[in-house]
């Protein structure tokens, strides 16, 4: 013992140094910790942030034009685009080479689908010249001008091939434009013909109606919450049940009783004509609109702000209140200035919850929507699933996705994300 | 030696007979009625005769989309697809189907007629066996309708005559159809008119004057379900769904045979499958596209076989035992007027239109 106190640094039993040991020791231990999370954090790697990654690619990728049409694209980069006149037939040449590569591949199809999307008629017209193109020899038939104008005569049209090298890049912002209701243009960004401008308004809906669906929530909420918390254990308990039984039961079939009860034919509508409050063709329309969506939702959501709410709630104490009244508050007063700022925690919980939630939401507005209570999530699968449009689904997702991290972000500095209880 | 070869003979028989009997085949359609019928009259007689276990997915609305992720990611889980000739014609020249030849991969008629004469004009595409003929039709409420129950597709665009929501689709396909007829459009013309854009806006017009009267559907079976309600007073959707609102449910629901729109629905083999699981793919459709299983199919629900040969083999409904003649499309009863929809039309404009019915609908 007394030799180590008078020479070098201290060191451990074995003889090492005691500060490497302990780190050693340190590492092992956050190594046997890392291990520990490594199942978790390898799920999330790959079931979460590489598709989100994946996704962000899809939205500004661009390969299939340059792919599909490799000599044309050279050769249209020597076109003038602004100068009205149709391009030389080098370019005719090059497409019809292109073309007959790509319908032997089966590819042409898939580009009249891509450019489409961006100006309608350029499907049937590379569909329709493709089946007329396959007989064309890229050498013996030449020129080809007069001949492929005869084919299809959208090939004569200038703005055709405005529309091939305008995408011809390989990484656009187009799928991006597109979702900002705007679109690329050889003179830059131009906004949408009016008739195609619908997503800046079905953002706004979206943003819109999750706000009045998560004030509906809290309103509603609120009091449950409150006597939930205040009242006897196994009364509370009871109660509970009730919150929770919905929570549990599937969100289809929750979506498809709202049906039951909100259509003309419905529960509520049949109540109210039987006590006399509507007339028989009078009913209210209550479904496959806006108002089905909201009412549907904030029941839907409704557990995911009580349960934030009373954790929080449960937390109070009652003597706070009974100091306050003792002072000499009105019930008013006392709730307003005592209990409610310390429930605040709760209600940002279960709003930024309901919020984020609502905003993604996909399958109830399908359901009892129609078609002016859907949000963007619905344009979004139906750019997945029908319409194939994959890049500006992603695009759409993208900014979705920002828009949720920008309010996160704004919560944070307004109300303070410490501030928030989930229990 | 002898004995050695028979010994490994037999136990190569035997091991190949045993992965065959494992096999396993995943069989994409519609799901309801439609896959309930598909497995009676064709899976289960077909897993008891090669012991092969048949799978069901229910995603056929959207198989195109899927068999494209599928093929992209390189992984195709399918065996066989039922789809639409529009979508099998499409898949086709996306090449995402294998090409089959009729005569050789399907089953020739039992009297020997070959298959491609036997399915004659609705092979539409080199890729699409057909399976049935089915129509997309109106069914009316007959207690909504008044004294004047409605005989003309023109009353779904008369609010006047027959108050109260009609249920239509929600897709360009069919609608865009009837609206032109309905706005004077010969039909015989009705396709060149739909081809140009101001006759596309035409009919998009016409949609819109009872545009606020419309629920919109998705799957077969949400018009059934609306109309048993008392929701709509008419409503779109194939045959064999309104035949079960009617008969098997007694609902007071009628059918308005009139402009039905005739399509076919088929198989397709998704290209990219294991040689193995290709060819057992081949042997699922020979079987299960010959004769005799395409008349039984018509047992369970009220869609026309699409062979010629099977058409007289067509007897009761399993179940009710009423005859099914008289609720098929091709009845010459019902199918006094008709409307012939034309894929190669929706193969070449359906991207063009359904983008602007899409940004209609939203508007």
């Amino acid at each position: 013992m007394s030799d180590t106190t008078d020479s070098g640094p201290i060191t451990a039993a074995d003889g090492t140094p005691l500060k490497r040991s302990l780190g050693r020791a340190l590492r092992q231990q956050k190594l046997r910790a890392l291990m520990l999370i490594a199942p978790l954090l390898l799920f999330v790697l790959l079931s979460f942030i590489l598709p989100i990654a994946n996704m962000l690619m899809r939205s500004v990728d661009n390969d299939i034009v340059a792919d599909t049409l490799p000599l044309t694209v050279v050769e249209l980069k020597t076109w003038d685009s602004d100068s009205g006149e149709l391009p030389g037939e080098n370019v005719y040449a090059a497409f019809v080479t292109d073309m007959v590569a790509a319908i032997d591949a089966k590819n042409h199809t898939k580009l009249g689908t891509r450019l489409n999307y961006e100006s309608t008629g350029m499907s049937s017209m590379f569909r329709q010249s493709g089946r007329k193109m396959k007989k064309l020899d890229p050498v013996a038939d030449a020129p080809f001008k007069e001949k492929l104008i005869k084919i299809n005569d959208g090939w004569g049209d200038v703005e055709a091939w405005r529309e091939i090298k305008t995408h011809s890049v390989r990484t656009t912002n187009g799928y991006f434009l597109n979702a900002v209701d705007m679109r690329r243009t050889p003179e830059g960004a131009q906004s949408q013909p009016e008739d195609k401008r619908i997503l800046i308004k079905l953002f706004g809906r979206t943003l819109w109606m999750s706000l009045i669906i998560t004030g509906s929530c809290i309103l509603l909420a609120y009091p449950i919450a409150w006597i939930l918390a205040n009242l006897p254990m196994r009364t509370s308990n009871m109660l509970m049940i009730l919150v929770l039984l919905p929570f549990w039961t599937s969100l289809l079939v929750r979506t498809s009783a709202w049906k039951v009860l909100l259509q003309q034919q419905g529960v509520i509508n049949e109540i109210l004509v039987w006590l006399g409050l509507i007339a028989d063709d009078g009913r209210l329309v209550m479904i496959n609109n806006q108002t089905g969506t909201i009412i549907a939702m904030t029941h839907i959501l409704l557990p995911f702000m009580i349960l934030p709410m009373y954790s929080v709630m449960q937390t109070i104490q009652p003597t706070y209140l009974r100091a306050a009244k003792s002072m000499g508050a009105t019930n008013w007063t006392a709730f307003w200035r005592v209990y409610f700022p310390q429930s605040i925690p709760g209600i940002g919980a279960g709003s930024i919850l309901v919020f984020i939630l609502a905003i993604g939401y996909y399958i109830t507005p399908e359901i009892v929507g129609g078609t002016k209570g859907v949000f963007i999530s619905n344009r979004i699968a139906y750019h997945i699933s029908s319409s194939l449009n994959w890049g500006l689904a992603a695009a759409l997702g993208a900014i979705l996705l920002a828009v949720v991290l920008l309010l996160y972000w704004c919560y944070d500095k307004i109300v303070g994300i410490d501030n928030v209880k989930l229990g | 030696m002898k004995l050695t070869t028979t010994l490994l003979a037999t136990t190569a028989l035997s091991v190949a007979a045993s992965a065959v009997a494992a096999q396993e085949m995943t069989i994409v359609s519609w799901g309801g009625a439609y896959s309930k019928s598909q497995k009676l009259a064709y899976h289960d007689p077909y897993s008891e005769k090669t012991g092969v276990t048949i799978i069901n997915d229910d995603s056929s609305a959207e198989a195109v989309a899927k068999l494209r992720a599928m093929n992209e990611a390189g992984s195709v889980t399918w065996d066989v697809v039922d789809v639409v000739a529009a979508d099998a014609i499409r898949l086709c020249d996306e090449g995402l189907a294998l090409e089959i030849d009729a005569d050789t991969q399907l089953a020739a008629a039992p009297d020997g007629t070959p298959a491609s004469e036997d399915f004659g004009d609705l092979l539409v595409s080199d890729c699409f066996i057909p399976q049935i003929v089915y129509s997309t039709t109106f069914g009316y409420r007959t207690d909504m309708v008044g004294d004047t129950a409605p005989t003309d597709v023109c009353a779904v665009f008369d609010t006047a005559t027959y108050p109260g929501k009609r249920s239509l689709e929600k897709r360009p396909i069919n609608n865009m159809e009837w609206a032109l007829i309905c706005d004077g459009v010969a039909k015989d013309d009705v396709y060149d008119v739909l081809a140009t854009a101001e006759g596309q806006d035409q009919a998009l017009a016409k949609l819109d004057t009872i545009k606020d009267d419309v629920i919109w559907w998705s799957a077969g079976a949400d018009t059934p379900q609306l109309l048993a309600d008392g929701e709509v007073v008419m409503g779109s959707t194939y045959n064999g769904r309104l035949f079960s609102v009617i008969e098997e449910q007694k609902q007071p629901v009628a059918m308005l045979w009139d402009a039905q729109v005739f399509d076919l629905d088929g198989w397709i083999i998704p290209t990219g499958l294991s040689p193995e699981r290709q060819q057992a793919a081949l042997d699922y459709i020979m079987f299960a596209t010959d004769t005799q299983r395409l008349a039984d199919q018509a047992k369970y629900i009220s869609y026309g076989p699409a062979r010629a040969s099977s058409a007289p083999l067509v007897g009761q409904h399993a179940d009710l035992g009423i005859d099914m003649a008289p609720h098929m499309p091709t009845d010459p009863n019902n199918a006094k007027n008709t409307f012939l929809y034309n894929y190669e039309f929706w193969a070449d404009y359906r991207d063009d239109i359904d983008a602007k019915f899409q940004a209609w609908l939203a508007q």
